[in-house]
């Protein structure tokens, strides 16, 4: 195929301009000492990571706060996300279009005002410094996007499959368990995957609702960037996109019907 | 085997609708294959939901050997209903297909797996147990359904429309299936169907809904040679009706005197006779053709009789030379004829 040249060097060209700006963090997290003009540091070290994984750098615990946010959002999330997106992919209702409109707002707005706002609120609610504020504060970016995701789930989900399953003697409770749950997994999974990633990648909420108190890896990572340790955010930086490849990886076959990895019309020797 | 009883079963949609069943009637004969027929909206499956606990009725009552299944949950009933469409759980095997409402009552796997095996069997499913419903045809999926519910061994099976989702060509085999199985394992079976002759091939008893109660329940023959009223009459296909007035074996129509089988009501009626009763050739009538259009099996023979357009069925030799305009000697055998009483209209249906 004459075109197969072409998309391979496109291919490279997007993912390049994409790994671009992390490819000095990730040499950066190795360097010891790397200054202007050197093309590449001079000599290479592990003293970066060392401290990184360290307790007296925070990282660590830190990277705990922040997946146990994550989690906990994520669950919030599916607990209301799935019956809410139920109501909405199945059932058209009065007021289905202002509900659509309000889950959307969050999106909408921006995020500045959305974070002062709630600020104000959580103040008085005594929420403001705690992790538990954090996690609310995260729902509402998340929320959104598990409910839309599980509304187009169960657009496409036939009620007649658990109705048939009740006319067989399954209890309410076994019907939710063998019958519904397996149907909307694969959407679950992937509204899920992607609700603990927007979850990770909140630095704004976390920071006005948790008040510098709550120490997500965002904020570890914005601390040491702005400290001028370049060595040491590197090394946090790649910490801080693990789980985003990993995501990607995991979920890229289901999205696109492709292996992430040298899939057909982008890996060699795959013509059809 | 325990009977059906439905009494005074009464459903709306919404406090303003009409209702979709308005008490309805019916005995359900243990042991034996009733189907429940009526025009598509006439709720026939709305009684097999509220039969099987998926819906609750306006007013009513359902029992099964005498007691009441009303507020009873779906499990705890003794009756399993079949979809329409096959509703196979994509993520399980046939053999766990089957096995479901087995699982769900908590039996021990090896039972389950005993009982289900033996039921695959049964409907010549051997062997298919590990595969995936996708990979299923439209008719093994039917079957699959079929085996789920039996091997519960419901006293009451219900079965919505089992052959509408088939090709013509997988019909004839699912009917005979339902058939035998049902013969076989004695349970008494309630049957939905828009189809008028697969309620007539299939099952032992049919009831037709009407306006949301049962215009008349009796055996197919009966159904088809006595209907109760001229809506049961067309719905069976029935075409020739001839106004006029019945008293002592005889009635009178435009046509003249008719003699007609004893024991049949007198008073103003509809005098009505299936197409293939009739008889071409010889008789007391003369009949005019007006056309004749050959069917196959059967050739359709118009008649003008003093008037009255009648259809005809006859085999084909029968009508051989035929021409339009001919007048040809026709019996309508008394045997044959059958007087709907004119009181036998069907109410106007309950308005607000």
């Amino acid at each position: 195929m004459r075109a197969e040249p072409l998309r391979l060097a496109l291919a490279a060209a997007l993912a390049l301009w994409l790994a671009m700006p992390l490819i000095p963090l990730a040499i950066w997290s190795f360097a010891h000492g790397w200054r202007f003009p050197a093309l590449l540091p001079g000599e290479l070290t592990l003293d970066a990571w060392t401290y990184a994984l360290s307790p007296a750098s925070g990282v660590l615990e830190s990277l705990g706060v922040t997946i146990f946010i994550g989690l906990a959002v994520t669950l919030l999330a599916a607990l209301v996300g799935v019956p809410a997106g139920r109501a909405l992919g199945l059932h058209q209702f009065r007021g289905r279009g202002l509900v659509l409109m309000l889950l959307l707002a969050p999106v909408i707005l921006p995020g500045i005002a959305v974070a002062l706002g709630l600020h104000g609120v959580f103040l008085r609610l005594g929420l403001t410094g705690t992790v538990t504020g954090v996690i609310l504060a995260h729902l509402i970016p998340v929320l959104p996007y598990m409910t839309l995701v599980m509304a187009a789930v169960f657009a496409g989900f036939d009620t007649g499959a658990e109705e048939q399953a009740r006319a067989l003697g399954a209890r309410p409770a076994q019907v939710l368990w063998h019958v519904t749950l397996p149907a909307i997994l694969p959407g679950l999974m992937t509204g899920a995957l992607f609700a603990f990633l927007v979850s990770w990648s909140q630095y704004l909420l976390t920071l006005s609702i948790g008040g510098g108190r709550v120490q997500t890896l965002p904020l570890v990572l914005f601390t040491f960037a702005t400290s001028g340790r370049n060595d040491v955010t590197g090394a946090v930086a790649m910490i801080y996109i693990l789980p985003g490849l990993l995501i990607l990886a995991l979920t890229t076959r289901r999205l696109t019907g492709r292996s992430p990895v040298l899939g057909p019309g982008i890996g060699p020797g795959t013509d059809r | 085997m325990t009977a059906l009883r439905l009494s005074g079963l009464t459903k709306a949609w919404s406090r303003t609708a009409a209702p979709v069943l308005a008490g309805l009637e019916l005995a359900v004969e243990p042991g034996r294959l009733t189907a429940l027929v009526g025009p598509s909206g006439s709720g026939k499956t709305t009684v097999l939901k509220l039969v099987a606990g998926l819906l609750a009725p306006d007013a009513g009552d359902i029992r099964l050997g005498g007691r009441s299944l009303l507020g009873l949950p779906p499990e705890r009933r003794r009756v399993v209903m079949v979809f329409q469409a096959p509703q196979l759980f994509p993520h399980l095997t046939v053999a766990q297909n089957v096995g479901f409402g087995l699982r769900m009552r908590g039996l021990p796997p090896a039972r389950i797996a005993a009982l289900t095996e033996a039921m695959l069997d049964r409907v010549q499913l051997a062997g298919f147990g590990a595969r995936l419903p996708a990979g299923l045809s439209g008719g093994q999926a039917q079957r699959v359904a079929l085996a789920r519910a039996l091997v519960l061994e419901p006293e009451v099976l219900l079965l919505d429309e089992p052959l509408s989702s088939l090709d013509a060509s997988l019909r004839d085999e699912m009917r005979t299936l339902i058939r035998d199985l049902q013969r076989a394992t004695g349970v008494t079976t309630l049957m939905v169907t828009h189809d008028q002759t697969e309620a007539v091939v299939l099952a032992d008893r049919i009831a037709l809904l009407l306006d949301g109660r049962v215009a008349q329940h009796a055996t197919p023959e009966e159904i088809y040679r006595r209907p109760a009223s001229l809506r049961v009459a067309r719905f069976f296909g029935g075409v020739n009706f001839l106004p006029g007035h019945a008293a002592d074996g005889v009635f009178h129509s435009a046509i003249g005197p008719l003699p007609i089988a004893p024991g049949q009501a007198g008073g103003p009626g509809l005098l009505t006779i299936r197409p293939e009763a009739i008889l071409l050739g010889a008789g007391p009538l003369q009949a005019s053709v007006l056309g004749c259009s050959f069917l196959g099996p059967q050739t359709r023979v118009t008649l003008d009789l003093a008037g009255t357009l009648l259809l005809a069925m006859v085999a084909p030799e029968a009508a051989r030379g035929l021409v339009p305009g001919q007048v040809i000697a026709a019996t309508l055998p008394p045997a044959a004829l059958w007087v709907i009483p004119e009181t036998a209209a069907p109410p106007p249906a309950p308005g607000p």
